[in-house]
């Protein structure tokens, strides 16, 4: 079977002067297309760490990712970054706009870096899917939490990702804007039959992806399908 | 080319609502290049006028000038000359005014023939010029004429002749003497400079010869041929390329000064463009993590911020350059007396294009050491807030380093034109540079080492700051110390110069001198002085002669011996020489016995000034033989004097014992003091009444002309200087602002859980009160031992050192430090912790 990611015997070691930090140690999983995943545990047990090797961000000690069949450990930082542009989406828990740039140049940035003549109108057309239609010249100070991360969630699907990381998504929101950004972020997943793999807390939010990847003391203890997907 | 617009546009937008961020960036830049420019331009003009107005200068191809006239031997040579000619004769004297009964000190010129060749003397009306030689007529100076409200038509008496004042002189040009400004002018023709009486024994005359040749090129050569010829009569030849480099010479240490000050500027603005695109960068970092973890490559980031900083680097350099030529254009208007003629301001193109080229290759190069760093910002920093910097080597920052210094090394060589001052300079910058970063790195370690745990928790706090990771110890005390170090180096050398500018002033010194005595004039002269309650300060007998052998030769074999070390104007000058019996207090013997009378038939024994027996090469014991008008004395020295130059006296060089020069032809000369301008007048007007062969020279009028010329070269000094000063103060500022957002966050925390207001003031005060102290105090260091070398080296001034102003930089550059900080604190202090947290993370 072909999987979008495959993760083996990855380890993530940090040094503090003459120390050592196992941060990760030896995770093992394959996620397929169109899956939806979440990364769980508690504080300090690697789920970040984790995200970050398997979107390339960050070069593991030991151990391999796969991204579409290409293993990324190899790759220098400019071809990984060739890579997130035409493949990945990124969505924060800080949301993580450009503050200089306006909502609209925020999202058109994948599809500039790529040279793209649509991205204005395809970035339009995503503000107005999240609904900041009126919103778009406004710049990152001028929204609110929820905005900023609507538009951060269209910025994502910009570049039509094969793969999209959100990383406590809905971390800095009140519960009602959280769950209409889950929503948001759910709809267009299924619409555009895009890999999500969420990194959370939040077990509700969790459990409704269909698969969940437990980790504690920066190993897997528990790869299980969530609820949902277990009543079906 | 879509990457390229990509790259333009988020550069462009990028910017747009952080160019207030850049101010300092700017501003270091336009005032770096402003200074630049402004130095470069006025002296490019300067250069240009000297070419083009050094024939008007000389006002012909060729001078010769001396103190005696041409004598037989050398009459033919110049007859041979295919050339115009002219005859000057310049004297100083007194002239007597009968219309308001005044007398005035006057330069007297007596010209023959159609001087100046080149430039022109105008007079009013235009054609007095024509033929006021021909008749006993006088063209007189503008100014003297306002003083005395003479009108063409009335008479001035020179010595005991009057002349008609035919002729308003209005400018001229051409000169042997650049005492021009010093004394009015008045020319008369020189048939009639005899019936003045004027010119008598030991009379200070000039003659100048001026020469029109059919080829002025070959002045040059002619000069050459002859040079020797000429000065063993003790005269001078001039040409127009001899005059150009007299008047280079004579602006090189203005120039070398302004030189030093548009190289400061550079420095200071180049240290500003470093630390304010650091601080840049450091604000631009989270959205660099951004733009790289949405797929922007490295070369990419990295392109945008250079983009930006280029752009508005150009727009500095260009808007430097302008600020620049409005002041090369504001300067001559206060230069103007300054100069001895009209220099014409253009825009000088070349300083302008080279200002913007050395502003935008320094500026880049200073700004890329900071913006390099982008490559190196990971896309992780989007998930973890990190501030672990990437440590390992970076080859392209070293190279850029490598290309600062190189770039500073050339710079200095442009300036100085000398390979090994330019690289003495840079490897002293480099020197600094690794002081301030070595006290640094101690200062570091001493603090660990030996913390002082029983301090309140408040200086404990501001302490640790100093050595905990993330502390600012050594970008601000290598930023603040470097540019505290040039600066005060400036400060040093602008004071310096203008103490020895002071050290010029008259003060209380005598100020007049009246020379020309008849030996039987001197009891009448002394009574005439004591009636006006002044002293006869110096009252010196002066006999003229030249030295006719030495050490057991003549002058003319030592002349004829290569391997003579004894100077030629020491052989050849025609020495005025006094007897006396005493040692005046402003004479000082270093060698021998001071010999003060010998009775007739004895050896003489004389005494030398230190210069001049160095000169002549003879020392205690040796013999010397002078001719003293016709009658040869052999001497021997038995005493070596250093004489004190500050003091208004008439120094001799040669001093004789009495017993000797009594019944020799000579002259006296007169010192005394005038308590003010009235009684100078009514003095100059009663000695000139009973002796009008007698010349008063007024210092008094010298000095303030004098003290005119030196108040202007110090307002140069000091607004030339401003501009490096202002640089200086953005790089403090900009420095300090980079430690705002090291300090900001855990201040916040520290509100957060609990800490007061004055706690957060005190640590802040504490830390930069230590900073801005040993960065202001190791700069200082270090910009005494540069302008230690600077001052002797270069500027060739006394290194005499006022230790108040150092005292005050020392304490405005650490009370700025420390108030820029707590500034940057300001905001923690008076909003609430969660507004700042908003804000600035």
């Amino acid at each position: 079977m072909d999987y979008i990611l495959s993760v083996e015997k990855l380890s993530r070691v940090y040094k503090s002067g003459s120390r050592e930090l196992t941060v990760l140690n030896d995770i093992n999983f394959d996620i397929q297309q169109q899956e939806t995943v979440s990364i769980v545990g508690p504080s300090g047990s690697g789920k970040t760490t984790l995200l970050g090797l398997c979107a390339g961000l960050d070069s593991p000690t030991r151990g391999t990712v796969s991204l579409m069949g290409q293993q990324i450990n190899g790759l220098s930082e400019d071809e990984r970054a060739l890579l997130r542009n035409k493949h990945i989406g990124f969505i924060f828990q800080n949301f993580q706009l450009i503050p200089t740039l306006t909502a609209i140049e925020n999202v058109m940035i994948p599809l500039e870096l790529q040279g793209s003549k649509q991205a204005k109108s395809k970035a339009k057309g995503l503000l107005d899917r999240v609904g900041l239609k009126d919103r778009m010249t406004h710049y990152p100070n001028q929204l609110s939490g929820g905005e900023q991360q609507r538009v951060s969630i269209a910025r994502a699907f910009c570049n039509d990702p094969s793969i999209l990381f959100a990383d406590e998504p809905t971390g800095n929101l009140d519960e009602d804007t959280g769950l209409s950004i889950e929503q948001f972020l759910f709809d267009l997943n299924a619409e555009r039959g895009t890999t999500l793999i969420i990194v959370t807390h939040d077990l509700e939010l969790a459990n409704k992806t269909n698969r969940i990847i437990k980790l504690k003391g920066g190993k897997v203890v528990a790869d299980e399908k969530s609820l949902i997907q277990a009543q079906v | 080319m879509a990457n390229l617009s990509f790259l333009f546009k988020t550069a462009i937008r990028d910017s747009r609502k952080d160019l207030n961020k850049l101010f300092m960036f700017m501003s270091s830049i336009i005032l770096g290049i402003a200074a630049l420019v402004a130095i470069n331009s006025f002296n490019y003009n300067l250069v240009k006028d000297i070419d083009s107005q050094a024939a008007s200068l000389l006002g012909a191809d060729l001078a010769i000038t001396g103190n005696k006239p041409l004598g037989e031997k050398l009459t033919p040579v110049l007859d041979s000359l295919q050339a115009e000619t002219a005859e000057e004769l310049e004297i100083f004297s007194m002239a007597y005014i009968a219309k308001t009964d005044a007398s005035q000190f006057v330069m007297i010129k007596a010209m023959e023939g159609g001087f100046p060749f080149y430039g022109k003397i105008k007079t009013d009306p235009e054609q007095a010029y024509l033929d006021y030689q021909d008749k006993p007529h006088a063209l007189v100076d503008h100014s003297l004429m306002l003083e005395h409200d003479l009108q063409v038509g009335d008479s001035i008496k020179l010595g005991i002749r009057s002349f008609y004042i035919s002729g308003r002189l209005k400018s001229a040009f051409g000169s042997i003497a650049a005492s021009t400004s010093f004394a009015p002018g008045i020319y008369i023709g020189k048939p009639f400079i005899e019936e003045t009486k004027l010119i008598q024994p030991g009379s200070m005359v000039n003659y100048a010869y001026y020469y029109k040749l059919s080829d002025p090129t070959s002045a040059e050569q002619w000069k050459d041929d002859h040079r020797e010829s000429f000065r063993n009569e003790s005269l001078r030849i001039q040409t127009v390329e001899g005059q150009k480099e007299n008047l280079d010479e004579a602006f090189s240490s203005l120039n070398n000064f302004l030189n030093l000050i548009a190289l400061v500027s550079l420095l200071l603005g180049c240290i500003g463009v470093a630390s304010s695109v650091l601080i840049y960068i450091k604000n631009k970092v989270p959205s660099i993590a951004v733009f790289r973890c949405l797929g922007m490559k490295s070369g990419q980031a990295f392109s945008i911020y250079l983009i930006q900083i280029l752009g508005l680097g150009i727009v500095s350099v260009l808007i430097g350059a302008t600020i620049g030529s409005l002041i090369q254009i504001y300067l001559p208007v206060i230069l103007k007396d300054f100069l001895p003629y009209e220099v014409v301001m253009d825009l000088s193109w070349k300083a302008i294009l080279e200002g913007v080229l050395v502003g935008l290759v320094m500026t880049m190069l200073f700004a890329l050491a900071p913006l390099v760093s982008i490559r190196n910002i990971s896309p992780l920093r989007t998930l973890r807030t990190s501030d672990d910097e990437v440590t390992k080597r970076d080859y392209l920052k070293l190279s850029i380093y490598g290309l600062i210094i190189v770039g500073i090394f050339l710079f200095l060589l442009r300036l100085t034109s000398e390979i090994s001052s330019a690289a003495i300079f840079t490897i002293g910058l480099l020197a600094a540079f690794l002081v301030l970063y070595l006290v640094s790195l101690f200062i570091m370690w001493a603090v660990k080492r030996f913390f002082p745990s029983s301090w309140s928790f408040v200086f404990r706090q501001g302490l640790a700051n100093l050595y905990r990771p993330n502390n600012q110890t050594q970008t601000l005390l290598v930023s603040i110390g470097l540019g505290t170090a040039i600066l005060t180096t400036l400060f040093i050398i602008q004071g310096l110069i203008l103490t020895n500018v002071d050290s010029m002033d008259a003060g209380n010194q005598p100020n007049m001198v009246l020379y020309g005595i008849e030996k039987n004039q001197a009891d009448r002269l002394t009574t005439i002085t004591e009636d006006y309650d002044m002293p006869v300060i110096q009252q010196a007998p002066i006999v003229t002669m030249r030295v006719a052998g030495w050490k057991g030769k003549t002058k003319e074999e030592w002349l004829s011996d290569t391997t003579r070390v004894a100077r030629r104007w020491a052989i050849n000058r025609e020495a005025r020489v006094s007897y006396r019996d005493y040692l005046e207090s402003d004479e000082k013997l270093l060698r021998g016995e001071f010999v003060g009378e010998v009775n007739p038939g004895d050896s003489i024994f004389i005494s030398l000034d230190e210069g001049y027996a160095e000169s002549l090469s003879v020392d205690l014991g040796d013999e010397i033989v002078w001719n003293v008008q016709g009658t040869l004395i052999t001497t021997f020295v038995s005493s070596i004097r250093e004489i004190e130059f500050r003091s208004m006296r008439t120094r001799f060089f040669i001093l004789f014992p009495k017993g000797v020069l009594e019944n020799a032809p000579q002259f006296l000369v007169f010192i005394t003091k005038s308590p003010d301008s009235e009684t100078t007048a009514k003095y100059r007007s009663a000695v000139v009444k009973a002796f009008p062969n007698i010349s008063v020279v007024d210092l008094g009028m010298i000095l303030s002309t004098l003290n005119d010329i030196l108040t202007k070269v110090s307002y140069i000094v000091k607004f030339m200087a401003g501009f490096s000063i202002l640089t200086g103060l953005i790089v403090l500022i900009s420095s300090l602002l980079l430690s705002k957002f090291q300090r900001i966050k855990e201040s916040v925390l520290l509100r957060t859980i609990g800490a007061s207001r004055m706690q957060i003031l005190k640590i802040n005060a504490t830390e930069y009160a230590l900073l801005g102290g040993l960065a202001a105090a190791t700069g200082i260091l270090i910009s005494l031992v540069a302008s230690y070398f600077l001052s002797t080296r270069q500027f060739e001034l006394e290194f005499d050192l006022n230790p108040l102003p150092i005292l005050f930089i020392f304490l405005f550059v650490t009370g700025l430090t420390v108030f820029i900080g707590l500034l940057n604190s300001r905001e923690v202090i008076q909003k609430s912790p969660l507004e700042v947290l908003r804000k600035e993370m």
